[in-house]
């Protein structure tokens, strides 16, 4: 989910990635982001995702170069490498159930993708 | 126990084959010893696909492609089959029948003293089939002149057309045309001459008929209705038919065609002449008079197929003989079974010609209603005959579809099974309906030739344990005969799959229910340009890695877009979306193009100077070039941009598209080559690069058969030949290897390369995704003979068009990575991180191997695993 604006962020838990244009829609870009490489989706609707980078199955940062689609309600991005699914909400891989990748906190302000903290595995 | 009972059958063919299957498949030889004698000197072959013998006699094996019974022998040894063996007599009081071999004995015992036998018989059962009418026209004799019902006459056909230049079939009914196209594919210019006025007279309507013209004459015949033959001439080989208007008197004027092959397909005539002499009861119109059980007038003799005359008709169809053929075994079974009359719808074999007629095609039906549809352009006629019911539903009597069949395998088992039709029939011939969608009763008959019910497909499926249609097809014999039911069958077959949740769906993926092909002819159909519209009228959700690049592929064929543009580039599969190929640790490969193999030392110190300045793996590939490994994603721009100014280009390696067309250093060095292998190879690499396909392509030129190219191996190889190229496709390495096997042979270079625009775009148009060249040709209905009817003999008439595009595509050509590196916004995404364009990625390093840098695995690095 995308995380709401609120008065309380700080530059320490936000990160402001690039422009939202610059994503493109159903596309992704990789992001550095306290050291981890992060990558930012925007989906059909325009709503942006965030998820790390690295992809558990070949161990490379690439998951950013995977096609965004959707497997049956689930927003998803293939991996570019082996074509596992990993749902943009949570990071779960479709797959795989004992794979999966951290799903970042996202939030657009002004035009501007911020990424937050990993959240939590649910 | 009762003493064993002798069953004689004359004739080895379909119908006579169909009764001793049936007889060791129901436990007749159980009880009974089978004795089979046949004229011919082969064992019985498909006469229905008798055309086909003269591909097949292509390849070498004409005959056993054809034949019913693999091996020549029964594999029940009570029943004997006796061949090239003619029974002459019966003998109805001594229950004897007296066989001559070899038949040209016959009537002439001096000249070929024969060996004859007489056997004795308790049942005998006639086969003898029909024989072709020649009518008494002045030089029927002449030499030159021929019938159509025998492998041997077709022998004798194409022996004669090859010192020919033209052809006339007499008759243009069914056989007639199929006769006259077998001509065209043999070289002739062929005409057909058909007394009434209208081809195909007694399946079809008037307008029907002439719609049928237009097609004919585009197979390359013409069609001359409303004449009647007065003379073959010649002194004694013909020369030329002479033949005047239908309707005016002896002694008008007539007009000559000049011919050296006249085929007589007038019709056919039982061969009752056995039954005559001994006194059988024989229809008014010809044919063995035999009641519901196909018993003759005398009880211990019966006559099936095309000899017989059940209630006084005479059918001229193979399905009505192979029911006749189970009615006598049920018969001497002690069974109800009867015979009382057949389906008498027909389909043209022609290729490229679809014509169909059933039932009440001529709406003899009293109340009966026509609806027509005809599109004179399309050259597309339909007419469906409908009967009103009381409730004001609606039934389907019978109907004619010319230039588009496709719903015959649909509309005649309607016919039979009396179901009621939607409430506005006409949708079922409109195009904009589409394909015809009707709930079709258990009982309704899908394949005609076999007689197989719906009902017997889905048993053969569930209970049977048959897992796709091949299976179902050897089970129930549905469209193992004229084919074209087979459609309908596999219908069937993937419905039944589908409903009980089994995955044959032949969809893309969960996103889009159509193959590649439909997705191919929507988009083509509608012009669209964006996955957006394309998934929001035919498909559901967003999409995924399986239909983006499957319609990014489709869309780069019909248009020359580039690759990268927005909205395109993420539909790209990962290589294409970069332009290179991604390796295991997240780097990529860089490929350049190198024609045929061909490099000049510049080249290769370029290649050479930016491995070295970039530090990159370099490797000589399997495909004759160079492969540079290890590319940080965000150094490709800078590689390519050093590559392109030294006239390099794309090699394509990451596309689904052409990669390389190998060759061998041929006649210009090889002291056996006979022709520029290498000048082809660079022509041919560089005409189709870029083009998108279903999968890779690669093509491969020899310079002589010593092959050292590797031709066969590709999915287009091409090999000198003293007088042109022989062009071979279907070949691959790989995970299923296969050898590509000839399209064409000695043909020039444009010829082949014309044959080679239609063989690719007709692959790009109708292959599935992931298909290569080899499984496309298996799959294809027709298999590699299809793929030559639409090629080589531009049997669809799609010759110009498939050619079109390509020039469209070969004119569209533009690098990709020249492209590339001009659009700012295109280069935009070779960077790692956005918020950070000059950090590498820090997963990536390597180590050094025999002087060149190498991988480390990226789970080895200690940096930034994810939590
Ligand atoms: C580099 C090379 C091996 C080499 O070191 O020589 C190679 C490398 C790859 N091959 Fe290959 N193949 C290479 C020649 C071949 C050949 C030999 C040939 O072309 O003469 C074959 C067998 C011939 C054939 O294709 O009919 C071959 C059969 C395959 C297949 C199996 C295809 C099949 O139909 O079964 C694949 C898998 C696929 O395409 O789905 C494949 C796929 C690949 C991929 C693209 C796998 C991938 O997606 O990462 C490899 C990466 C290429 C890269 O990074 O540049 N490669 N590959 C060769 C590049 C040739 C070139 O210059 O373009
Ligand atoms: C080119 C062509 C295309 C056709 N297309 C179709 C089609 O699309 N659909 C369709 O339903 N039908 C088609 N037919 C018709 C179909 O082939 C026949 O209906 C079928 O072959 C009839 O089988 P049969 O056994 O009765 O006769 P045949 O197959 O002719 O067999 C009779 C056999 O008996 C032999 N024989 C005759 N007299 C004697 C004797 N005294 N002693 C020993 N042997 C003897 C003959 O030599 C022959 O081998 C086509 C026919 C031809 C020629
Ligand atoms: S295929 Fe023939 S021409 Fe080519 S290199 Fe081999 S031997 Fe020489
Ligand atoms: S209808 Fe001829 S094979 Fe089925």
């Amino acid at each position: 989910m995308t995380a709401t604006r609120t008065t309380q962020m700080t530059e320490m838990t936000w990160t402001a990635v690039c422009a939202v244009d610059a994503i493109p829609l159903e596309g992704g870009v990789a992001a550095l982001v306290d050291g981890q490489a992060v990558a930012v989706f925007r989906t059909h609707d325009g709503s942006v995702h965030a998820l790390g980078n690295i992809d558990p199955f070949s161990q490379t940062s690439v998951l950013s170069r995977g096609i965004v689609g959707s497997r049956g309600d689930a927003p998803v991005v293939s991996s570019p490498m082996y074509k596992q699914a990993f749902d943009l909400r949570t990071g779960r891989c479709l797959d795989d159930d004992s794979a999966g990748v951290p799903a970042y906190d996202v939030a657009v302000v002004d035009g501007r993708v911020l990424v937050g903290a990993p959240r939590e595995a649910t | 126990m009762s003493k064993r009972q002798r069953i004689v059958v004359v004739g080895h063919g379909m119908v006579g084959h169909r009764f001793a299957q049936a007889a060791v498949e129901r436990g007749l030889t159980e009880t009974h010893d089978v004795l089979v004698v046949g004229e011919e000197p082969r064992a019985a072959y498909d006469r229905v696909a008798l055309t086909s013998w003269f591909s097949h006699a292509a390849d070498g094996d004409g005959d056993e492609a054809l034949t019913l019974l693999p091996g020549g022998a029964y594999d029940d040894p009570r029943v004997r089959l006796v061949l090239d063996s003619v029974v002459t007599e019966v003998d109805r009081a001594e229950r004897t029948v007296t066989v001559v071999s070899p038949p040209a004995a016959v009537g002439d015992p001096l000249a070929h003293p024969g060996a004859v036998t007489v056997h004795e018989y308790d049942v005998l059962v006639l086969a003898t089939g029909a024989a072709p009418f020649v009518p008494p026209v002045p030089g029927r004799g002449l030499a030159g002149c021929f019938v159509y019902r025998t492998i041997e006459d077709l022998q004798a056909i194409k022996a004669a057309s090859a010192t020919a230049t033209s052809g006339i079939v007499i008759g243009g009914g069914l056989l007639g045309l199929e006769a006259a196209n077998a001509l065209v594919q043999l070289g002739l210019d062929t005409h057909v001459v058909e007394m009434a006025p209208r081809l195909m007279p007694v399946q079809l309507d008037d307008a029907a008929g002439s719609t049928l013209v237009r097609h004919i004459e585009r197979l390359g015949v013409t069609a001359h209705t409303d004449v009647l033959t007065e003379e073959v001439e010649g002194d004694d080989r013909v020369t030329g038919l002479r033949m005047r208007p239908a309707g005016t008197e002896q002694g008008a004027p007539t007009t000559t065609v000049e011919a050296q092959v006249v085929v007589f397909s007038a019709g056919i005539r039982p061969r009752d002449a056995l039954a005559r002499e001994c006194d059988l009861a024989v229809a008014e119109r010809g044919g063995v008079l035999v009641d519901e059980q196909c018993r003759t007038s005398d009880p211990a003799i019966f006559a099936i197929g095309e000899c017989a005359a059940p209630g006084g008709t005479m059918y001229g169809l193979v399905a009505p003989g192979y029911a006749m053929a189970e009615v006598v075994v049920d018969a001497l079974l002690d069974g109800p079974g009867t015979f009382t009359g057949a389906d008498m719808s027909t389909k043209l074999k022609l290729l490229g010609v679809d014509v169909a007629s059933f039932g009440d095609a001529f709406a003899r039906t009293p109340d009966s209603l026509e609806l027509v549809y005809s599109d004179a352009v399309a050259g597309v006629y339909k007419k469906l005959v409908v009967a009103e019911s009381d409730a004001g539903s609606f039934r389907l009597l019978g109907g004619i579809l010319v230039g588009d069949a496709s719903a015959y395998g649909v509309l005649r088992p309607m016919v039979s099974s009396g179901l009621a039709l939607p409430d506005n029939p006409e949708q079922l011939i409109l195009p904009a309906g589409g394909g015809v969608r009707l709930g079709m009763p258990d009982d309704a008959q899908v394949c005609s030739c076999n007689d197989v019910t719906k009902a017997d497909i889905l048993h053969a499926v569930t209970e049977q344990g048959c897992e796709d249609v091949a299976a179902v097809k050897q089970c129930t014999r549905a469209g193992s005969t004229c084919g074209s039911c087979v459609p309908t069958v596999k219908n069937l077959v993937e419905e039944h799959f589908a409903s009980v949740g089994k995955v044959v769906d032949k969809g893309l993926c969960e996103h889009f229910r159509l193959t590649r092909q439909e997705l191919f002819d929507v988009v083509a159909v509608h012009g669209y340009r964006r996955f957006d519209d394309i998934v929001e009228a035919h498909g559901t959700g967003r999409g995924c890695d399986v239909c983006k690049p499957a319609i990014a592929s489709i869309l780069a064929s019909q248009t020359s877009t580039h690759v990268l543009e927005r909205g395109t580039a993420e539909l790209q599969d990962t290589n294409d979306a970069y332009l290179a190929n991604i390796q295991r640790n997240g780097t990529y490969s860089v490929v350049p193009r190198i024609p045929g193999g061909e490099i000049t030392p510049e080249k290769l110190i370029v290649i050479g100077e930016v491995a070295r300045d970039f530090d990159l793996y370099t490797k000589i590939t399997g495909g004759q070039r160079i492969d540079l490994f290890g590319a940080r994603m965000e150094q490709l721009p800078a590689i390519w941009r050093r590559l392109v100014d030294a006239g390099f280009e794309s090699g394509h390696a990451y596309g689904k598209s052409l990669r390389t067309v190998k060759s061998c250093v041929g006649s210009t060095w090889c002291r056996y080559g006979v022709q520029d292998s290498v000048g082809l190879a660079i022509a041919l690499e560089l005409r189709y690069r870029g083009l998108r396909s279903p999968h890779k392509l690669k093509g491969g030129v020899s310079g002589c058969a010593r092959e050292c190219a590797e031709a066969r191996g590709k999915d287009f190889g091409v090999i000198a030949t003293e007088k042109g190229w022989n062009l071979y496709v279907g070949g691959n390495g790989g995970a299923k290897p296969a050898h590509a096997r000839l399209l064409a042979g000695d043909v020039d270079t444009g010829t082949l390369v014309s044959y080679l625009d239609r063989f690719l775009m007709y692959y790009v148009r109708t292959a599935d995704r992931l298909q290569r060249t080899s499984t496309w040709i298996e799959q294809l209905d027709g298999g590699l003979d299809r793929v030559r009817e639409v090629v080589v003999d531009d049997a669809l008439g799609l010759g110009a068009e498939l050619e079109a595009e390509m020039a469209r595509h070969v004119g569209g050509y533009a690098d990709e990575w020249r492209a590339t590196l001009e659009d700012p916004e295109k280069l935009a995404r070779f960077v790692t991180f956005v918020n950070a364009p000059d950090t590498p990625d820090p997963t990536v390093s390597f180590t050094t191997e025999r002087d060149q840098i190498q991988p480390i695995a990226p789970a080895l690095i200690p940096v930034g695993a994810p939590a």
